[in-house]
């Protein structure tokens, strides 16, 4: 606690003439977390004058643009709810579990797979898809002394989420996974969860005189304080941090979710919430203040694993629990439905219209605490103020001598590489509703979002993506921020889909770094102008702050998420191609935009331009590929990102097995630019599209109506060869060197 | 207008069965009237296995697949409903296993079903859990494998490596038409042990087995998510999961025919 909030603590005791129970104070530390709370979100920032920059950071640059036709709730709930079609409702979700990740990797990411489906099951949705975006150091570097090296992490990491997703019976779909150095000290594990929603299934009335039943789990020591120890930096011994993180127990999570399916269908109760930081004391209270209430709760009755003392009952962040709230004469209902998915349930306290958060424990009252004062912790201030970045200026380099042999580097390069390893130990057709796989069969190339088809009775789908650029934040985190959203916009559109809704997720260092706070705000303001240029609402979100350690602050990362729809699925885009003879075109302009790039790193360039983002220019060529793909004129269509158009073409052919001969020379650009910007640039909103021959007059006349800049640079080939024909002369790359190189992932021969 | 009879076939569930919903749903779509059954329901006698002219054991992590993949359904089958399944068995009643329920049908002993060769589905030779589309070769003479000659299907399991108990198993289950799928090369051909088309390292490619009775069928991938096209990754083929459910529904049909009595609901 912070010597404010410890200040406002003892006033608040002073004016009620009695020092806090014990039990109080964890309650208030947990309720009052930055994880629960949003302390720096919802705070002042002002710059090193006193200069107020931003009054609640969330309202002003989140909320003002959290709202679209389609939004069924926005940053209220557990998860967000947007509409998919005829009333159903997708809920999205995605949490950070970074701390817990780092400490025990294995459990500390799968806890957080358990605990975002729980966040999707508290909005009363059917769990049917996951997200995992994880960050590690570099996996060949050693770790810090007493924490565990970048690929043990990772390993672990892996093979956690795999473990809580496959036993759990929802399939992993989307995400990423990025290596730089700054994330040594903090690696990070962004876990979301996607659910469907049944028209009139998503309604929450709790009433001051409901009964609260806790169901799941017992609760036991495991993961106290969770929620205070990530709101904090790691400490040097991260062993002696093992309690804090919890046990999972997927076996107990797949009967939660066939109970909230079973509840929701019965409307067997009033209302539901998760257990998560701060266990039951902040699931209890968040129920309350839903009710307008208070609430009494009656510690004996939880059921325990172990002896504990009261306040370890209260913030026990014990797994695969979740609270719900039933009128009084609908509880052995609600207890039946759980009794008969084989699951524990118990009644541990009520709603009630005292205003007042009272935990008793054996006859005595151990937490009688005022919900204002619960829900009012004392404003922070932050001051905000610029590090000393890099000059944007594109450093005067020549074109290597070999781009072939960096096209081959930038294949193999771990940001780049085959994420085989990984992809294919998860679950990824589980549920039967996947029409489009992360994986491209056979040969495993990545499509660029997962699609789902949700209804039986219905064609349309369900469209998963991500976009990261972290990288981009050591010279503007401004435009990362601007990209990351144009990235995980055309990775969605890429297969087709639109009508996007948007999750923000950020790790940044502490917050009472000035030079974290400015960056933090930075994002923030990138996230409002471009969810607000593109039409695209936040509808949920977490900031994960305090990620320090001995190696300083993590590399600040903003991952969005993409949710948008298909009408079809069967129109759906994959990124292979298809045909030998059909025409390739490249969409969107490339500019000499390095700076972060791919290509740069593999150089040990640090600095130069990251690439803009230009709304207008970028939503035609979104437009264009949606347009082309529900005519049936596309065959294939991939973003340009990570190692640029080059990149994105060796994808296309490996993933296809076929090969193409591209004019780089043709492809829409801006300024003076040699092979090496045409090739590895990482300007946005750009696409390959490879068009269904016999097509060409109508794609070109509808690109041309739509306003995007495009132009023919090849055709698709059976010859065995990726050609790139630049300025320098032609480049011809047999598809068995790309795809060996491609495949030189580093998790190779590590078997997760 | 004469009413059809269609064969009540039962959805084993247990705690960590997860793909009921989409096996009850392929067989719906098969034309059979699948319903889900709990274990605790059999158990208890809420629910009478004897009522249905089918079996399906669906994938999932049974129990959390905590000792052995498969081993604890398979235990409390053994020791609770053992007369039950037994008799359905006995009576031609057809049982399908898919992914932990063909690893139940193995922990049970009713596959590979000849007393000579003993199995067991071991850890993956890649030694991760794999989750793939390969395709497989249908071989053998069992009623219930079924579909084209060579189609797609997706994997997902960890312990999916049929091991034989002898040497000589794997050509014995061949010559007695035992071995129902296989899995294959892209063109057909026998996948030859060879790694990803044989995903998990399965002696002589087997992908499914059959017992001699041709009731009985056990297969590692999953056809309830190869029903139909748009299921399916393009460049694998058509859907042809839908085939091996319409054959098990026609059989459990034809069971119910035979023994009679309530094992269909007229419509």
């Amino acid at each position: 606690m912070s010597p404010e909030d410890a200040r406002a603590v003892e006033e608040h005791f002073a004016a009620l003439g009695r020092p806090p129970t014990y039990a109080e104070i964890r309650v208030i530390a947990q309720l009052w977390s930055e994880h629960c709370r949003h302390r720096t979100f919802r705070g002042r920032i002002v710059d090193p004058r006193g200069e107020v920059l931003a009054d609640d950071p969330l309202s002003t640059f989140i909320g003002s643009v959290s709202a679209a036709p389609w939004v069924i709730s926005s940053l209220r709930d557990n998860a967000g709810i947007v509409e998919l079609a005829r009333g159903y409702g997708i809920a999205v979700k995605v949490e950070t579990h970074n701390h817990p990740s780092a400490v025990e990797p294995f459990g500390g990411a799968a806890t957080g797979v358990g605990g975002v489906i729980r966040d999707v099951l508290a909005v009363w949705a059917d769990p049917i898809a996951l997200i995992d975006v994880l960050c590690f150091g570099p996996p060949g570097s050693p770790g810090l002394r007493g924490a565990l090296s970048p690929r043990r992490v990772m390993e672990g990491v892996i093979s956690g989420v795999g473990y809580y997703g496959n036993n759990v019976g929802v399939p992993t779909l989307a995400g990423a996974v990025a290596f730089d150095e700054g994330y040594v000290g903090n690696p990070l594990v962004f876990a979301g969860c996607v659910g469907i929603v049944p028209p009139g299934g998503y309604s929450k009335d709790p009433r001051p005189g409901d009964v609260l039943v806790l169901v799941g789990n017992r609760t036991g020591r495991d993961g106290i304080a969770g929620a205070t120890f990530a709101s904090s930096a790691l400490p040097e011994d991260l062993v002696a941090l093992r309690p804090a993180v919890q046990i999972p127990d997927p076996l107990v999570e797949e009967g939660l979710i066939r109970f909230i399916s079973a509840a929701r269908g019965a409307r067997a109760a009033s209302g539901v919430t998760d257990l998560g930081g701060g266990g039951l004391a902040v699931a209890a209270a968040e129920m309350a203040r839903e009710a307008r209430a208070g609430c009494e709760l009656s510690l004996d009755s939880v059921p325990l694993r172990e002896e504990m003392e009261p306040w370890e009952i209260l913030v026990s962040e014990s797994q695969e629990r979740m609270l719900l709230s039933a009128r009084p004469g609908g509880v052995g209902r609600l207890l039946r439905i759980a009794g008969a998915e084989g699951l524990e349930a118990a009644v541990v306290g009520r709603l009630t219209g005292s205003g007042r958060f009272v935990a008793r424990f054996r006859g005595e009252v151990v937490a009688d605490l005022d919900m204002g004062f619960l829900f009012n912790p004392p404003r922070v201030t932050r001051v905000a103020s610029p590090p000393a970045l890099p000059a944007e200026e594109d450093p005067q380099l020549e074109d290597p001598p070999d781009l072939g042999e960096a096209l081959l580097r930038l294949l193999a390069s771990p940001n780049i590489s085959s994420r085989d390893g990984v992809i294919r130990t998860y679950d990824t057709g589980v549920g039967g509703r996947t029409a489009v796989y992360p994986l491209e069969e056979p040969a495993g190339g990545h499509n660029d979002a997962a699609v789902l088809k949700p209804l039986g009775d219905g064609w349309e789908g369900v469209v998963i993506s991500v976009g990261l650029k972290p990288r981009y934040s050591r010279i503007s985190p401004y435009w990362m921020a601007a990209s990351s959203i144009d990235e995980a916009l055309r990775n969605n559109a890429a297969v087709g889909g639109r009508r996007w809704s948007l999750l923000d997720n950020f790790s940044w260092g502490s917050p009472e770094r000035p030079e974290s706070m400015w960056s933090l705000l930075e994002a923030l303001r990138a996230c409002r102008d471009f969810a607000s240029a593109f039409g695209a609402p936040f509808v949920s979100g977490k900031d994960s702050l305090y990620n320090e350690s001995a190696l300083g602050p993590v590399l600040p990362t903003l991952v969005i998420t993409a949710v948008g729809v298909i009408p079809d699925v069967r129109r759906a885009l994959t990124s292979s191609l298809k045909a030998p003879g059909d025409p390739v075109y490249a969409l969107g302009v490339t500019r000499a935009e390095m700076g972060g790039s791919e290509y740069f790193e593999l150089l040990g360039v640090r600095g130069g331009v990251v690439p803009r983002v230009r709304p207008g220019e970028s939503k035609r060529a979104l437009e264009c590929v949606i347009r082309a793909a529900d005519e049936g004129l596309l065959a294939a269509a991939h973003d340009a990102s990570e190692g640029g158009l080059a990149v994105a073409a060796a994808e296309m052919a490996i993933s296809g097995r076929l090969g193409m001969d591209l004019d780089l020379t043709r492809i829409p650009s801006e300024g003076a630019l040699a092979d090496r910007h045409l090739m590895f640039s990482e300007s946005n909103g750009r696409f390959l599209v490879e068009a269904r021959r016999g097509s060409e007059r109508d794609l070109e006349r509808l690109m041309a109506s739509i306003g995007c800049a495009f132009a023919r640079v090849g055709t698709v080939t059976g010859e065995g060869e990726l050609v790139l024909r630049g300025r320098r002369g032609a480049l011809e790359l047999g598809l068995e060197d790309l795809e060996s190189a491609w495949r030189r992932g580093p998790w190779r021969g590590s078997p997760c | 207008m004469e009413a059809r009879a269609v064969a009540r076939i039962a959805v084993l569930r247990a705690p960590g069965t997860n793909c009921d919903r989409e096996t009850e749903g392929a067989l719906r779509e098969a034309g059979g009237d699948a319903v889900t059954v709990s274990i605790s329901d059999l158990e208890s006698g809420r629910s009478d296995l004897s009522r249905f002219a089918g079996l399906v054991i669906p994938g999932g992590f049974s129990y959390g697949d905590r000792v052995r993949a498969g081993a604890i359904l398979a235990a409390k089958l053994k020791t609770s409903l053992r007369g039950a399944l037994e008799e359905h068995v006995s009576r031609g009643r057809p049982v399908m296993g898919i992914c932990n329920g063909f690893q139940v049908l193995v922990e049970l002993g009713i596959l590979p079903g000849i007393r000579r060769c003993g199995a067991a589905l071991a850890p993956n030779s890649s030694a991760r859990f794999e989750s793939r589309w390969v395709r497989v070769r249908r071989t053998g003479r069992c009623p219930l494998a079924a579909g084209p000659d060579v189609q797609p299907l997706p994997v997902a399991h960890g312990e999916g490596r049929v091991v034989l108990s002898d040497p000589g198993c794997a050509e014995e289950l061949e010559s007695m038409g035992l071995i129902a799928y296989k899995y294959a090369r892209p063109d057909g051909s026998p996948a030859g042990g060879e790694y990803p088309f044989n995903p998990n390292g399965s002696a002589a490619d087997i992908a499914g087995l059959c017992s001699p009775e041709g009731n009985v069928m056990g297969i590692m991938p999953h056809p309830e998510r190869a029903v139909h096209r748009w299921q399916v990754p393009l460049a694998m083929g058509e859907a042809g999961g839908i085939a091996i459910f319409r054959a098990f529904v026609e059989a459990a049909s034809r069971s119910a025919r035979v023994r009679g009595a309530r094992l269909s609901t007229a419509i």
